[in-house]
């Protein structure tokens, strides 16, 4: 009777741990709720707040709770559904990733059963602990002669899926998808040229030139077809490598795309330049959300550490310039929509201030659209679960 | 990015420039160890090890271990930065800048100055700075107010390996003659740092928490002492403002001003002695300039006014630690309140 012991952390919530759980519907289960790992550097979260009692139902994906780390604070949706039996750690209490955080259950289950849970699940993580150090991190690849820093996540098998951000960002915008999305296949995101820890050349800074590197980058990698799931500029650049090379691509999710229209924050690309001190980049970096709660000091550090970089300045101006000169988006990739014959989602946040959610008006039918109340331009950090589930039932 | 230690990030900064640039060269007793004589070369790699693996890459026309005579040496590298190169210079310990004054206060600090502008003097003189290394009085000093109060003369206070690499890329960079200070205690500090070059520009401050209630203003090793502070003094509902001002010359004046502003409380936190120094010039700044957002009297957490002693226990007792910190941010608290309750 070992099933209703097991211990799914949230990453691991994916369609084969479902089935299974369908199967046994109509059995008692207990489930853990852990501190989850958001972002490779991630070690340690702090319960900032339960958002509900002990007694009360929790459906998939509701909030249960708020997480704050040194990189950012976010809603924490449930990863499991039923009812929160137990309140492990107490708001204010921060915790290592991995550690039970609350008991949720489904069915008739004793008290007794969940102490017991509890204690089996304390005694096994302390043992457990510190075997961390062959977590897989982002490493730096040769793609044409230039450095192209890449993580890559999951088993193989499946279609493999490729996460590609957007202007000023890098693969760690994915914290809260990569890991998520990635129980039965390969996830691959990748830092652009110009951005995180790859080289700072961009050529032209063209979504054009972009994609070419992305399909020279699937050449090394040796992805021969992909689900492309874009952010925002990664979002034009997974449309331009779907239509210029259909072969390589499965399906495409598009949050928040660029070139759907010509209408751009401009304040947001220049301030985002431009700024050089924290205390002035923060409301350019609040813009991005709907809740600026969600930036936290070290998201505003983090990106000027990135701008510091030699050369990132210049390469986020010549793309800025190449996409977005002139107080507009200067492409429009839409009409290449009708001529795909993947699967095509647009998810875009109703709260969006940087590209406005009515670009994801007036598209094909075939392609299918979400709008998000409550998320801005970053949706896929903001409501991520919703944006999980959209991407796991494309693949 | 990988986690480096503040000696590691140095070095990468140095040979980062030292790849970047040919005009780049450093020099300074032992920087490599072994020069004129049959044993090893880069035998010391510098004091504490900061330059090791400079000379076998870049030679001893670009590595130059110096004899034991700080002003001639720092000398040599004031002519060569006012002729074309970019010399990086180590003074051992910042105790000994006293017999090479002349060279850097009147002749690199003026030359831009006295020569109208067309003279540029692209200089870095790294020095160790600190107490807590049982050194005594005479390798334990920070003379950093002495050099922020010349015009002429920037000068940098890394409290972190990323700070270290990023300044110090950028004064390799500057134009004006730069005085580097490492803090000897924070070279075994582990953080992560890029491995890609990066420069951090001079005179912005750097907020490492965010808080409403005081302002921390601190310097050098002591922003971790803040930091520290800062984190205990918030389990107890006091949250503070720690401004880390990278550079004191130039200062991020607006950053703590405005942080002053909005908290109404400061701190300043300066190993160095109290008289003419970091935390004295800190506070006239906020007096002069922001006295009516000022809720309670400035606090400056200073050692005292005497020579850091060879004893260990006085030693400790001397530095400014984390107790001494969060008892002056309580005492600013408990400013008003004491005089409510009377």
């Amino acid at each position: 009777m070992s099933g209703p012991q097991r211990i799914t952390p949230f990453w691991a919530e994916d369609g084969a741990e479902e089935t299974e759980t369908k199967g046994e519907s109509a059995m008692p289960a207990i489930r853990a709720i852990t501190m989850p790992k958001w972002g490779l550097a991630m070690e340690e979260g702090m319960l900032a707040r339960w958002a509900i009692e002990e007694g009360a139902s929790v459906g998939l994906g509701d909030e249960i709770m708020d997480i704050e780390t040194s990189k950012i604070a976010n809603v924490f949706e449930s990863p499991v559904a039923g009812v929160l039996r137990r309140k492990v750690v107490g708001e204010g209490d921060t915790v290592p990733v991995g550690a039970l955080l609350g008991v949720v259950t489904e069915g008739d289950v004793p008290d007794a059963e969940i102490d017991a849970f509890v204690a089996d699940f304390l005694a096994s993580f302390a043992t457990a602990e510190k075997d961390e150090a062959d977590a897989p991190a982002a490493e730096p690849i040769a793609v044409e002669g230039r450095t192209i820093r890449h993580l890559r996540l999951g088993p193989d098998g499946g279609t493999p899926i490729l996460m590609i951000h957007g202007f000023g960002a890098d693969l760690s915008t994915w914290m809260f998808n990569q890991e998520a999305i990635a129980g039965d296949r390969a996830v691959y995101a990748l830092d652009l040229p110009g951005h995180g820890g790859s080289s700072k050349q961009v050529d032209d800074g063209s979504v054009e030139g972009l994609a070419r590197m992305v399909k020279a980058y699937m050449d090394v990698v040796g992805i021969d077809r992909a689900h492309l799931v874009g952010h925002s500029l990664g979002g034009a650049i997974a449309l331009e490598v779907a239509s210029t090379a259909p072969d390589r691509v499965a399906a495409l999710t598009l949050i928040a795309p660029a070139a759907f229209g010509p209408e751009i924050a401009t304040d947001f690309i220049e301030g985002f330049i431009s700024e050089t001190r924290s205390r002035k980049l923060r409301p350019v970096l609040e813009m991005l959300v709907a809740n600026p709660d969600m930036v936290s000091a070290d998201m505003v550090e983090d990106v000027l550490k990135f701008k510091r970089l030699d050369g990132a300045p210049a390469a986020l101006r010549t793309i800025a310039d190449a996409n977005f000169g002139g107080g507009s988006q200067k492409a429009s990739l839409r009409d290449r929509l009708a001529g795909l014959d993947v699967p095509v989602h647009v998810i875009w946040g109703e709260d969006d201030r940087i590209l406005p959610a009515r670009h994801a008006e007036g598209l094909p039918e075939s392609v299918s659209v979400t709008r998000l109340s409550g998320a801005g331009h970053i949706a896929h950090m903001e409501k991520a679960s919703e944006i999980n589930g959209v991407i796991k039932s494309v693949s | 990015m990988s986690k480096k230690s503040y000696r590691q990030a140095i070095n990468e900064a140095i040979r980062q420039e030292m790849e970047r640039d040919s005009r780049v060269i450093i020099m300074g007793e032992d920087i490599a160890g072994g020069t004129g004589t049959k044993g090893d070369q880069d035998a010391w790699g510098g004091p504490l090890g900061v330059t090791k693996g400079l000379r076998p890459q870049f030679g001893p026309d670009r590595v130059l271990d110096t004899h034991l005579a700080e002003i001639s040496f720092v000398g040599a590298a004031v002519g060569a930065a006012a002729t074309g190169l970019r010399p990086i210079v180590e003074l051992m310990f910042v105790d000994f800048a006293g017999v090479c004054f002349d060279q850097i206060f009147n002749q690199a600090a003026k030359f831009r100055y006295m020569f109208g502008g067309k003279a540029v003097t692209p200089l870095v003189v790294r020095t160790m700075y600190g107490a807590g290394f049982r050194a005594a009085s005479q390798h334990s000093q920070c003379l950093y107010p002495m050099f922020t109060h010349i015009p002429g003369l920037k000068v940098a206070l890394p409290s972190n390996p990323y700070e270290a690499k990023g300044l110090l890329i950028q004064a390799i960079r500057d134009d004006d003659p730069v005085i580097f200070f490492e803090h000897k205690a924070l070279y075994d500090m582990e953080g992560e740092v890029p491995d890609e070059a990066y420069a951090i520009p001079f005179g912005e401050a750097n907020v490492t928490r965010e808080g409403d209630d005081v302002t921390i203003v601190a310097f050098g090793r002591m922003v971790n002492f803040a930091n520290e502070a800062a984190d205990n003094l918030a389990k107890s509902g006091i949250t503070c403002t720690v401004v880390d001002p990278r550079t004191t010359s130039p200062l991020d004046t607006e950053t703590i001003l405005e942080t002053v502003a909005e908290t109404g409380r400061l701190v300043v936190v300066d190993e160095a002695h109290p008289r003419c120094s970091m935390a004295s010039d800190v506070a006239g700044l906020v007096a002069e300039n922001a006295f009516d957002a000022l809720r309670a009297p400035i606090r400056m957490v200073t050692a005292p006014h005497a020579p850091v002693p060879f004893s260990s226990v006085l030693e400790d007792l001397y530095i400014p630690g984390v107790d001494k910190i969060e008892a002056a941010v309580r005492g600013v608290m408990e400013h008003g309140r004491k005089e409510a309750a009377e």
